[in-house]
C-alpha cells in the first residue's frame, strides 16, 4: 500500500486513485484544470521519494531535476513525500553573513553572501532576501556554485523600493540577514552541448544570465552562447569588462552590449536588446533561450522567440516582477 | 497498424500532440484572424491549453465536456467569437497536421472532432 505524506499528514492512495486525488478527496487545496497531464496547474513537488516519470511528462528538464511531477497523471508505486511548489515551509530560512557590497553602476549592487549552511543551487535560480521576516524579495544568483565560493546577488535600486532601497542605504557588511531558496527554472543543464543559447538580459536581468554563461562554459558547452544585455545608456551597462575577458578565453562565446537610448559608441549595438538579438539571429529553431529581467521585455522577446522557431520548453525566463502586495 | 487502433493511437498519441502543439500554437499566434484571442495569456500556460484542446481533438483522452467547452469559452464569446474563428482553428489545426505529414483521411477525422464541438465553443 502506498502512502503520501502531505505537510504533517499521511494519506493512504487508493487503488487507481492519483496523488490530486488522493490529496483533493481529504481537503488539501491542490488546484487543478484538465486532470490530464496538459494544463500543468496542478504542478507538485516530491520532497521525498522519486515521482514516477510518467507524471513528469512535458515538465521541463530543469523542473524534473527538482522532482517536480503533475498530481493528477501521478500514480506512484512507493510513498511520496509531496508539497505544493510555492509552500515555503519547504524551505528553512538560512541566515548569511553580508560579505561585501560594490556598486556594479550607479544603480546596481553587487552584494555577496556567505550562508551558515550549504545551499545547493544552480547559477541563475533565484534566493529570496528578507529585510525582515515579512519582507523578502526575489534576487537571482550570479554565482555559480563550484566556482565562486559565496552568493552573488545584482540588486537594482528602485525609487522607493523598500529592499533595493534597503539594500543601497543601510545593509553594511558584517550583517546577517535571512534567505530562503533556491528556486527557478532558469538555469542551464547539460546534455545538449551543442545547441546555440541565446540569452537576453536587461539592467540586472544581467544577475542570473552571468552565472548561467559562466556555468555552461565551465560545463564545456561547445555551441555558440549569444550574450544580449541591454540598458537605454552607458551607465546601465556593468561587467563589460569580465564580459570582454571571457570572449577572449571561450571562441564560442559571443557578447553584444546594446543602448537603446541616443548615444551608441562603437562597439555596441545600437537599439533594445531584445530587438538587436532577433535581427542578428532570425531563425531561433532549435536554440536555447534564456530571457531574464523587465517583464514587459520577458514577454515580448519569449513571444518573438517562439515565432521565431524556438521550441517552448526551450526558453527559460525570469520576469523581474515587481510585487505591489506589501 | 490492427484495426481497432484509434484514431488517436494513428496520429501517434501523445507524442503526437508534443509534436503539433508548438507548431499549431505559432500558426494561431500569427493568424491576425484570431490571434487577438491568444496574446493577452501567459504563452507556458496558454501552451498547456493547447495540448489540452489538441488531445481532444486527436481524439485522445480528455474530461471535458459540451459544458466545460461552453463555460470555457464564454468569456470569448463575449469579445465576439463567432464561426470565422471556429473555421480558421481548424484550418490552422489540418494545417499543422499537414506539415507533420498526416494522411488527408485523418486529417479529416480530427477536423470533423472539432467540428463537433462548435455549437459548444460558440455557445449555441
Ligand atoms: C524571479 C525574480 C527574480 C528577480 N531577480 C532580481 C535580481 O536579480 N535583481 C534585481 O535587482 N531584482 C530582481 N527581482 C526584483 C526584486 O525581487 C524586487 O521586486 C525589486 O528589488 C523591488 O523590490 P523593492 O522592495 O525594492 O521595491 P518595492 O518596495 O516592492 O517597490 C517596487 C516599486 O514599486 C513602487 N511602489 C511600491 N509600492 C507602491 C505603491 N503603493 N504605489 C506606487 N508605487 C509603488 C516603488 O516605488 C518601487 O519603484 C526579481 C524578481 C523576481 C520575481
Ligand atoms: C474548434 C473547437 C475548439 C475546441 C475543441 C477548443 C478546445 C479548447 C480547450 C480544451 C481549451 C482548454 C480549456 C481549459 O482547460 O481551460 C480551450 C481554451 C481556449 N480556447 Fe478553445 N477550442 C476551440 C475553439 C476555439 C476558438 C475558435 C478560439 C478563438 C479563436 C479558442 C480560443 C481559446 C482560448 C483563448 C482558450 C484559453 C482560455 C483561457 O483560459 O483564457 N478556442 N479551448
Ligand atoms: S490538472 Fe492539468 S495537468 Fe494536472
Amino acid at each position: 500500500m502506498v502512502t503520501i505524506h502531505y505537510a504533517k499528514d499521511n494519506f493512504e492512495l487508493g487503488e487507481d486513485q492519483s496523488v490530486l486525488d488522493c490529496l483533493t478527496d481529504r481537503g488539501v487545496p491542490v488546484p487543478f484544470s484538465c486532470r490530464s497531464g496538459a494544463c500543468q496547474t496542478c504542478l507538485m513537488r516530491a520532497t521525498g521519494g522519486k515521482p514516477p516519470e510518467a507524471s513528469q511528462q512535458g515538465l521541463k528538464d530543469s523542473l524534473k531535476l527538482q522532482n517536480y511531477f503533475l498530481a493528477c497523471v501521478c500514480h506512484p508505486t512507493e510513498d511520496l513525500e509531496v508539497a505544493l511548489p510555492d509552500d515555503d515551509d519547504i524551505q528553512a530560512a538560512i541566515p548569511a553573513t553580508v560579505k561585501s557590497l560594490t556598486l556594479l553602476n550607479p544603480e546596481i549592487m553587487h552584494v555577496a553572501l556567505e550562508c551558515h549552511a550549504p545551499i545547493e543551487y544552480r547559477a541563475g535560480q533565484f534566493i529570496n532576501l528578507f529585510q525582515d521576516p515579512t519582507l523578502g524579495r526575489s534576487y537571482s544568483l550570479a554565482s555559480v556554485p563550484y566556482e565562486d565560493d559565496h552568493l552573488h546577488l545584482h540588486v537594482r535600486r528602485l525609487p522607493q523600493g523598500r529592499v533595493s532601497g534597503w539594500i543601497h542605504e543601510e545593509l553594511r557588511p558584517g550583517q546577517t540577514v535571512e534567505v530562503r531558496g533556491p528556486a527557478g527554472d532558469c538555469f542551464y543543464t547539460s546534455g545538449n552541448n551543442e545547441q546555440g543559447l541565446v540569452l537576453i538580459g536587461t539592467g540586472s536581468g544581467l544577475a542570473p544570465l552571468y552565472g548561467i554563461v559562466r556555468d555552461a562554459l565551465g560545463q564545456g558547452h561547445t555551441g555558440p552562447i549569444h550574450l544580449f544585455h541591454g540598458s537605454r545608456d552607458l551607465d546601465g551597462l556593468y561587467l563589460t569588462g569580465e564580459l570582454h575577458d571571457l570572449v577572449r578565453q571561450y571562441t564560442n562565446f559571443n557578447y553584444v552590449p546594446c543602448l537603446s537610448g541616443g548615444d551608441v559608441p562603437h562597439g555596441f549595438a545600437s537599439g533594445r536588446a531584445h530587438d538587436v538579438a532577433f535581427q542578428q539571429i532570425p531563425d531561433l529553431k532549435n536554440w536555447r533561450l534564456f530571457l531574464c529581467g523587465h517583464p514587459e521585455m520577458v514577454k515580448a522577446a519569449r513571444m518573438k522567440a517562439f515565432l521565431a522557431g524556438a521550441s517552448m520548453k526551450d526558453i527559460y525566463a525570469d520576469a523581474f516582477n515587481v510585487s505591489q502586495s506589501s | 497498424m490492427s484495426q481497432q487502433a484509434s484514431l488517436y493511437e494513428q496520429l501517434g498519441g501523445e507524442a503526437a500532440v508534443n509534436a503539433a502543439v508548438d507548431i499549431f500554437y505559432r500558426k494561431v499566434l500569427s493568424d491576425g484572424r484570431i490571434s487577438a484571442f491568444f496574446e493577452d495569456v501567459d504563452m507556458e500556460k496558454q501552451a498547456a491549453k493547447q495540448k489540452a484542446f489538441l488531445t481532444m481533438a486527436f481524439g485522445g483522452p480528455h474530461n471535458y465536456s459540451g459544458l466545460d467547452m461552453r463555460t470555457g469559452h464564454a468569456h470569448l464569446v463575449e469579445r465576439g467569437l463567432n464561426d470565422s474563428h471556429v473555421d480558421a482553428v481548424i484550418e490552422n489545426l489540418a494545417a499543422t497536421l499537414r506539415e507533420l505529414g498526416v494522411d488527408d483521411a485523418l486529417i479529416n477525422q480530427v477536423a470533423a472532432i472539432a467540428e463537433s464541438t462548435r455549437d459548444d465553443v460558440l455557445g449555441r
